[in-house]
């Protein structure tokens, strides 16, 4: 009977077995998912290093089954700098959050891009610090309620949301920049379509891209995950435009 | 040739394959340098961002197991420490150098050691020290590159080279060896692709105190190895010595010469070098403890390593001060005088 059998279907081997801590809700499990099977699509597990941020993702190198490195708060663009500087035959590619990638380490992002540095970015926008539980992030958007804007983000006390991809395209150094989501079915396989994209970009030497993606956050939210799912798409996504901002590989 | 020039030739036939700076004065000549030599050896330069980038960028060429480096000076140190105790907490050799000039704030760009706490003491959060290897001259400015990287990979521990804005500007005659360019040893820890090996991971967060104590003593035990084997110091006059100077880097060189004129004076004047700031040759000081009137302590600071002397000597006879700050580099008439007062 088995031997009849063919198996169709089966977890990425860049990802490790085993459970992960997100809350319920969240999308970072079906980002990390996207991310392994693209690593795995292209063969290129036995040359990855990813670099893993501080916020509710950094336990992502115990989720992947390819080599690791943590880095401070921020830092990890210029940690992939270092690491694919040193190997410039491998994969490299940062897993940051908004807080991580859009607050204290805007600096580092922007001249990663500039440089046109050879790494992918994975950047996971929930518009909250969601480890932290639940502060203002520089995407919060205005009106939203957290522990650090209660009754609502207020324009001339906070600022404005940071667009990530939109400030990145008035660059020359990135060669792909797009937003995608992973509320359906649907945006799940454009996602996924973006992510092979920028590690394409990478294998063939083109240079520096970021794929943002619109991730839930329905703990910090307080909404249930449907309900998340909803104010994402209600609110988000208008004020992040899905879609490629850069495209400058293929 | 120039200090800073020759800390770039030593660290390049120590076989560093990667740099990633700021500018910064006075260690300006380190980046411009290393941009010309490091890629006809086949390695990479980066200017960086700003010093929180190059630190980090040490510490991912570091992970994938190549002797990478950086250098700056006080201010861009101190917004390196985050990566450094990152660096110590990930276990992660590497080399920073510190052409230190005068603080605290913007402070001056003349030479100064006013940095000694910060580089022997710790410098970032965290429960940890690192190795710090102080160059009293061009030669060892070249010379102590290749001790760095060695013990930095022999423990795992990013080194810290303190100079001095004197040390790095200085022009003095050097010997250049021959010897061919060094290779790291091997890295089976290095995130360089799980090829037919499980994964890697380099990462400092461990949630659990228990584990975290774990990894602390274990990092702990190997700086007490470091302590035990690498400890380095020069002595000079000291066998008959009544009065023994201590000083490392420009203020031994000042402390040199002001030893010279005391023993021309009739002055049974020595000095003692400390070559590893850290670890301390708090043995050796002990040892002369037993037998000298005092120590004089020279520092181009208000007294930082003082601390570590007393630490040292223990109470068993006096531990004298003389030093100027802010950039100002002391005379040997100034530090003859206070041994006159001394003797």
């Amino acid at each position: 009977m088995s031997e009849s059998l063919t198996q169709v279907f089966a977890p990425p081997k860049s990802l490790a077995p085993g459970p992960m801590h997100f809350c319920p809700g969240c999308t970072h499990g079906i980002i990390l998912r996207l991310v392994a099977e693209v690593i795995d699509e292209l063969g290129v597990r036995d040359r990855t290093v990813g670099i893993s941020p501080v916020g509710c993702a950094v336990f992502a190198y115990d989720y992947f089954d390819f080599d690791v490195v943590e880095a401070a708060h921020g830092r990890a663009p210029a940690v992939a700098t270092g690491v694919k500087r040193a190997l410039p035959g491998s994969f490299v590619f940062t897993y940051q959050g908004d807080g991580d990638l859009a607050a204290i380490g805007t600096a580092e992002i922007i001249h990663a891009a500039a440089r046109s540095e050879q790494i992918s970015v994975v950047f996971v926008n929930n518009a909250i610090f969601g480890m932290t539980g639940g502060q203002m992030a520089p995407t919060t958007l205005v009106g939203q309620d957290t522990t650090t804007t209660s009754g609502g983000r207020k324009l001339l006390e906070a600022g404005n949301p940071l667009r990530v991809c939109e400030l990145l395209a008035t660059l020359d150094g990135p060669s792909y920049v797009a937003r995608v989501t992973v509320t359906s079915p649907a945006h799940v396989r454009k996602a996924k379509q973006a992510l092979r994209k920028s590690f394409e970009c990478q294998v063939k030497g083109q240079g520096f891209s970021l794929v943002e993606i619109l991730s839930t956050c329905p703990s910090c939210w307080h909404l249930s995950p449907l309900d998340a799912l909803a104010w994402l798409e209600e609110k988000m996504i208008p004020h992040y435009p899905l879609g490629e901002f850069v495209l400058r590989c293929g | 040739m120039k200090g800073n020039e020759a800390l770039v030739h030593g660290a390049i036939a120590a076989g560093c394959k990667c740099y990633f700076g700021y500018p910064i004065t006075p260690q300006n000549e380190v980046p411009e340098y290393m941009s010309q030599l490091l890629p006809k050896v086949g390695g990479v330069f980066v200017q960086a961002e700003s010093e929180l980038a190059a630190i980090n960028m040490v510490y991912g060429a570091a992970a994938a197991g190549v002797r990478a480096m950086t250098s700056s000076s006080s201010p861009g140190i101190s917004l390196m420490q985050e990566g450094i105790s990152y660096m110590v907490g990930a276990e992660l050799p590497g080399v920073i150098v510190n052409v230190v000039r005068g603080g605290p704030g913007l402070g001056g760009i003349a030479a100064a050691q006013s940095d000694y706490f910060q580089a022997v003491k710790g410098g970032g959060h965290g429960d940890y020290r690192t190795p710090v290897l102080a160059p009293w001259s061009v030669q060892e400015m070249h010379d102590l590159m290749g001790d760095a990287f060695d013990i930095a990979d022999r423990y795992r521990v990013p080194v810290v080279v303190l100079a001095d804005a004197v040390l790095g500007q200085m022009m003095e005659p050097m010997i250049i060896n021959d010897h061919p360019i060094a290779t790291s040893p091997p890295k089976p820890w290095a995130t360089n692709g799980a090829r037919n090996r499980p994964k890697n991971i380099i990462n400092s967060l461990y949630i659990d105190p228990d584990v975290l104590e774990r990894v602390n003593l274990r990092i702990a035990a190997r700086f007490r190895e470091a302590t035990e084997r690498e400890v380095r110091w020069e002595a000079f006059c000291t066998e008959d010595a009544d009065l023994v100077l201590v000083a490392y880097g420009t203020a031994a060189r000042v402390s040199w010469t002001a030893m010279e004129m005391a023993r021309a004076a009739g002055l049974r004047v020595g000095l003692l070098r400390p070559i590893t700031l850290s670890p301390f040759p708090a043995p050796a000081l002990a040892k002369l403890a037993a037998r000298v009137t005092g120590f004089l302590v020279v520092e181009l600071s208000l007294g930082q390593m003082i601390e570590d002397v007393r630490l040292a000597v223990e109470g068993r006879v006096p531990v004298s001060f003389f030093g100027r700050t802010g950039g100002v580099v002391c005379t040997p008439a100034e530090v003859f005088a206070r041994i006159r007062e001394l003797l």
